[in-house]
């Protein structure tokens, strides 16, 4: 089993799934480079876990095709799971089962040969740091142990694709840091990741994203690449009464979106650039601002992104 | 008490009811199911149990002896037989439960005034042996009047002798231990690989499962396995106290008694595999597992006699694994009998496990949709 020539691990076009009337995926294309970390960033509800499940061949897709490691999805599902880890939302391995239990039973389901299975999950335990949880039961151990276990059982058999579904969410930001660093070991040697999110500093740790948003993939590029595109419309405005301003701003034309962030808010405007416009609202309004540009970062693209089709209603959020 | 919030609570519980479509069959099906059950099909008092004939007399007042013990409708004949030694047989292997036997001297007895006709039972069953007991007590003197015998009147009950066999004390514990195997297996085992499944979908396990090479075969296999092994330690268990504390004898091969047992264990545990395919809560799975089990309480012959009831009632409870296990267990177990003797329920039994343990495959999806 290997990738493309190109190096493409997952191809899906025009990925769709409806569950009666709600249409949870809506014409998805993707491109998966192997040997990184793609990110799949999202709102909940914004059809990441069903897209993931649909890639992984858990849940046959209403539209589109699949092909994932060179197989099509779902037809040949069977012959691919061998080669992929799955890494659940939910934590799914055996909570009364011990942590070397757990590890034992999916090198067993997994196919890892009976004579290597010993060192393979020995050397787990030491990567993971369960040197002195072996026999702890995986229900009785923390968030962040937890989904360092998961993730050690699901990269038990070696798969050269690695699908985790916001395996952080429920983790301390210590332990997070922890987990990403074992991510971006497994692509170092080899393995294709990819992993959903909601959360921005995650997000930016990906080598690819794509942003997802109500079904529909609403961007996708490296980090820095959908940054970039937003160059010149993000801004700061420090005033002394913050919610004031930003009243004055959400309806201004042009602004895509204000949030707070303290005593500040940082502004999105659409790619006209609004500045006259802000300047004019703040003064109506009888605010002494002050508006200076700002890096932009990967929430003003989540927020460009979602908010470029829906109209006004949501802004001021 | 609040009555606002008390009324808030009844009318959320009436909410989450009215969609809860397992629990609202419990409300209508229990009492409906149990209702007509107890009304209807369960009859306590036997009819139509299966005879065998043996006239060897075959005289006119013979005849008319036999047709007036079949006039009772206790019994149904469905077998003829030319020797006692035939009928005795028939009973072990459990194709009858009552043997009438008519000796070649029936007239010369009939003038002296001995007993006239031997009814053969079946004791491995005590309805059966009740049942028997009213046959003996047909009045002699409706036999055709014989003209050559002055004592044709004699109004004499009791010249009918009733042998029983396999229990003739009617000690119920006698009758109750092989068949609360059937019983305890059908509680614990269905319930075992019923919530097997559920549970783990619960947990989040099966979507980790299912994104393994695991196969649907391999799963249910595995699961089913281990309980095999816990239902004969139930069997054993029970077995144990049962000649222990109740002196149960144990007349056929121990060995048959487990292959019994064995093929009982796989059939509740395939069921149960079933039930968890389509379950979608533990809850509901035990919901589900109770209108087997309530069925198989009263219609199996465990509680009443199965040949009261009704022809319909019968065919469902044919279906039930327990019915079977009930008629190989007495019969190994009280009449001696080997397990090939009885080889249409044990069949019965393995074509139930095929039939559960295939659509339980089948109906398993390594898909989430």
């Amino acid at each position: 089993m290997t990738t493309d020539a190109d190096g493409v691990a997952i191809r899906a076009r025009g990925l769709t799934r409806r569950f009666g009337k709600l249409v949870a995926v809506d014409h998805v294309d993707l491109e998966v480079p192997a040997r990184r970390v793609y990110g799949f960033l999202g709102p909940n509800g914004s059809g990441k876990s069903t897209t993931i499940r649909m890639l992984c061949g858990l849940l046959t897709p209403s539209e589109g095709e699949i092909e994932v490691l060179g197989l099509r999805i779902p037809a040949q599902a069977d012959e691919l799971r061998p080669h992929i880890g799955y890494m659940t939302q939910k934590f799914s391995l055996f909570e009364d089962l011990s942590v070397r239990e757990n590890l034992e039973f999916l090198a067993a389901i997994q196919g890892v040969p009976k004579a290597k299975t010993k060192a393979r999950v020995d050397e787990l335990i030491g990567q993971y740091h369960f040197g002195d949880r072996q026999k702890q039961l995986a229900g009785t151990m923390s968030g962040g142990q937890k989904q360092r276990l998961a993730l050690a059982c699901a990269v038990i058999h070696e798969p050269e694709l690695l699908f985790l579904d916001e395996p952080t969410s429920a983790v301390d930001p210590e332990s997070r840091r922890d987990f990403w660093e074992k991510l971006f070991e497994l692509a170092d040697i080899g393995t294709t990741l990819l992993v959903s999110t909601h959360l921005m500093d995650e997000a930016e740790r990906c080598h690819r994203l794509a942003i997802l948003d109500r079904g529909a993939l609403v961007a996708d590029g490296t980090p820095h690449e959908l940054t970039a595109q937003l160059e010149g419309r993000t801004f700061i405005v420090e005033t002394d009464n913050p919610r004031a301003a930003q009243h004055a701003l959400v309806d201004t034309p042009g602004v895509l979106g204000v949030a707070q962030v303290g005593n500040t808010l940082r502004v999105l405007t659409g790619a006209d650039g609004a500045t006259p416009e802000m300047d004019k609202a703040l003064a109506a309004a009888g605010q002494k601002a002050r508006l200076a540009a700002t890096p932009p970062n990967l929430e003003d693209v989540f927020v460009a992104a979602t908010r470029k089709g829906d109209g006004d209603k949501e802004r001021a959020a | 008490m609040n009555w606002r919030r008390l009324w808030a609570i009844v009318v959320k519980e009436l909410r989450q009811m009215r969609r809860d479509r397992v629990t609202l069959a419990m409300i209508v099906g229990i009492p409906v199911i149990q209702l007509v059950l107890f009304g209807y099909a369960i009859n306590t008092n036997p009819r139509d149990l299966h005879a065998g004939i043996v006239d060897q007399a075959n005289t006119a007042g013979s005849r008319a002896l036999v047709m007036d013990m079949l006039a009772t409708g206790v019994v149904a004949p469905v077998a003829r037989a030319d020797t006692p030694q035939e009928l005795m047989a028939m009973i072990r292997q459990g194709r009858i439960s009552i043997g009438i036997v008519v000796p070649p001297d029936f007239e010369r007895r009939r003038i002296d005034g001995r007993e006239l006709a031997q009814v053969l039972v079946d004791g491995s069953d005590t309805a059966v042996q009740g049942a028997a007991a009213q046959l003996a007590q047909v009045p002699i003197d409706s036999a055709r009047p014989d003209t050559r015998a002055p004592m044709t009147s004699t109004p004499v009950g009791g010249r009918i002798s009733v042998v029983s066999f396999y229990n003739p004390q009617r000690r119920s514990a006698v009758n109750i231990v092989p068949g609360l195997i059937g019983v305890i297996l059908t509680m614990t085992m269905v319930l075992f690989t019923a919530i097997a499944i559920v549970r783990e979908r619960e947990r989040g396990n099966m979507e980790l499962l299912i994104a393994t090479p695991l196969t649907s075969s391999e799963l249910m296999v595995g699961k089913v396995l281990p309980y095999v092994a816990i239902g004969l330690v139930q069997t054993s268990v029970v077995l144990a106290l049962g000649m222990w504390l109740f002196d149960v004898p144990i007349r056929g091969s121990v060995l048959d008694v487990y292959l019994a047992s064995g093929l009982l264990i796989l059939a509740n545990l395939t069921l149960g595999l079933l039930i968890s395919t389509r379950a979608q809560s533990q809850f509901q799975a035990m919901q589900m597992m109770i209108f087997v089990f309530l069925p198989s309480i009263l219609l199996s012959g465990f509680m009443f006699p199965f040949a009261g009831m009704p022809r319909v009632v019968q065919w469902i409870a044919e279906v039930l694994p327990l019915t079977h296990f009930l008629r190989l267990i007495r019969g190994v177990m009280l009449r001696g009998a080997s397990l090939w003797e009885l080889w249409p329920d044990g069949l019965a039994l393995l074509a139930f496990i095929v039939l559960m343990m295939t659509a339980a495959i089948l109906r398993f999806r390594k898909r989430l949709d």
